[in-house]
């Protein structure tokens, strides 16, 4: 048993990929909880698909396709922020505008390279197992970037999405805090593209934080474990990918689905089946 | 809580406030005088301006010419001046806060990022939930209260800010009578605290038994007083049009689908009002 659970790891490979899980399942829950509570999945979901121009442009420019996805993302994301903030169009509809028009820009780019099939593959679907070691440097040194701002802007952020109208009155701008999560949600899912690439990242995002949502009843329980389920969820994801030799970034989704799944019945006050089992009595 | 610098221009001046949204001027040219600790009623048909009025005396919306002092200087300039309690309808009630947790948000305004509350903070934010019966349930999460409970929540709020000045915007309108009673009681409790407070309602009856003054607005302020000095015809008409009547001295005003359960009436009048904040990005 413990052979089975340690053989994986004696791979430096595997190792990478194990750290790259850990930093993106903490760091996409931890904001994913922030997503969720303010309706942002969608914009989530398109940051994550305007990152392939900047991916394109990076490979075909032979840099770091990392550096190029984070160029890529904080600018559409501060372009979707501004577009909402001049009021003229509604947000999801600033939001759809960009996202398929970055998403179009990236494969336009990535169709005139005749080698990139199999790399596209990766960006869309993510390659947990081809994690470098500057990727895991940049992923590492963004993800501290991100919690050390969820931390030490803890108060103000609740404040921004509980109450903008009170953050409002008490001098502390909505705005500023809005497009901050905003760069913070282009980082997350850059450091998350190796391990779940850009199709998936939104579930990362989303789910292990709802999973969470349905078991804590306070913000910072829920970031915790939130962050529980993330790490949870990669590291029994990466075993699956390894012993049954199926593609990473799926299992690693799919693990946390089901993570979710029985939360979304079992949990002890909001499961289904609780409150059912809770009546019945 | 320091409230005894008493000004001889009372709590709040108003001094030819104007308000508009883009040309159309919401509030024309209103001035008035509430002297300190008093409850006024602010009241008018829908689109009179009263949410408009409260945005502007509290920041959320710019005033085009005039002058606004709490104390006889500019809310600027001081810490917390006036506290805006929104309706209840303009938060998420099923967000992973506590009672604790809402109500010390009302502090957020004094302390630097990454600090922590302060004794002081945290001594203000157990007199608030003190004195609005909360205490028992400062822990629970937000999601299990009651609608007359989540109204006390916003109150303790707006109290633990201690602010001079106390805005409720329509906290009477579609809630049950349980809810308004404790409303009423929280006005009172507000009143040995000699917090001057201004509450916008739709019942002018209340306003006239309840409040010891009664703003009557409609874009501008048609008349400010007691409420019998308020509420006479050429007022009422004034304000309400003709949608006014006179019934062996008693007022019946005609307001269409107000009361009783529904919060607005959609109609185009009222768009000034159910604007929010806009522009900075609020909501989402």
């Amino acid at each position: 048993m413990i052979d089975w659970l340690v053989e994986p790891f004696t791979l430096p490979f595997m190792q990478r990929a194990l750290i790259a899980a850990v930093i993106v399942g903490i760091v996409c829950a931890v904001l994913g909880c922030y997503v969720i509570l303010r309706s942002m999945a969608f914009l989530g979901d398109a940051l994550a698909h305007a990152v392939l121009p900047g991916v394109a442009v990076a490979y075909l420019a032979g840099v770091n396709t990392l550096v190029g996805a984070l160029v890529a993302a904080v600018l559409v994301g501060l372009g979707i922020s501004a577009f909402a903030q001049h009021g003229t169009i509604r947000e999801d509809t600033a939001i759809g505008i960009l996202f398929a028009a970055a998403l179009a820009l990236g494969v336009l780019l990535i169709s005139t390279i005749r080698t990139y099939a199999a790399d596209l593959t990766h960006i869309l679907f993510g390659d947990l197992l081809g994690v470098g070691r500057f990727d895991l440097w940049l992923s590492g040194g963004l993800a501290l970037f991100v919690l050390v701002t969820v931390v030490v802007l803890y108060k103000e952020l609740l404040l921004a999405s509980f109450d903008p109208v009170l953050a409002h009155t008490l001098g502390k701008r909505p705005g500023v805090y809005r497009t901050l999560l905003i760069l913070l949600l282009a980082v997350a899912i850059v450091v998350s593209l190796r391990t779940v690439g850009v199709a998936l990242v939104v579930a990362l995002l989303v789910t292990p934080a709802a999973t969470a949502y349905l078991l804590t009843r306070r913000l910072p329980s829920m970031m915790a474990t939130a962050a529980a389920f993330g790490v949870a969820s990669g590291v029994i994801g990466l075993y699956a990918s390894y012993y049954l030799d199926v593609s990473s970034g799926a299992a690693v989704v799919l693990v946390a689905t089901g993570f979710f799944l029985l939360a979304y019945l079992f949990a002890p006050r909001r499961g289904l089946i609780t409150r059912r089992l809770r009546r019945a009595t | 809580m320091d409230r005894s610098e008493t000004s001889p221009e009372g709590s709040l001046t108003l001094d030819t406030v104007t308000v508009s949204y883009g040309r159309r001027e919401a509030l024309q040219d209103v001035s008035m005088v509430v002297p300190h600790g008093a409850q006024v009623a602010v009241v008018g048909p829908n689109g009179a301006g009263k949410s408009t009025l409260f945005k502007a005396l509290v920041g959320l919306l710019p005033h085009k010419r005039g002058r606004i002092l709490v104390h006889g200087r500019p809310p600027n300039d001081q810490l917390d001046p006036i506290a805006y309690v929104p309706q209840r309808e303009e938060v998420d009630w099923r967000f992973p806060v506590n009672v604790r947790d809402v109500v010390s948000m009302g502090r957020f305004g004094r302390v630097r990022p990454l600090r922590r509350l302060h004794e002081r903070d945290r001594a203000a934010i157990d007199r608030a939930l003190e004195a609005l019966d909360l205490a028992g349930l400062a822990e629970r999460p937000i999601a299990e209260l009651s609608g007359g409970q989540q109204q006390r929540v916003f109150l303790a709020r707006a109290l633990a800010q201690e602010p001079h000045v106390l805005l409720l915007d329509e906290p009477f309108t579609g809630v049950d009578a349980a809810v308004r009673e404790s409303v009423l009681a929280v006005l009172q409790t507000l009143r040995r605290l000699d917090v001057t407070v201004l509450v916008s309602t739709h019942d002018l009856r209340l306003a006239s038994e309840r409040f010891e003054l009664v703003a009557l607005l409609n874009g501008r302020l048609v008349a400010y007083g007691a409420p019998d000095e308020v509420f006479r015809p050429e007022h009422v008409r004034a304000a309400f049009g003709g949608g006014a009547m006179f019934l062996g001295g008693m007022v019946v005003v005609d307001q269409c689908c107000e009361g009783r359960g529904h919060a607005h009436a959609p109609d185009e009048w009222e768009s000034p009002d159910d604007h929010r904040v806009g522009g900075d990005g609020v909501g989402g």
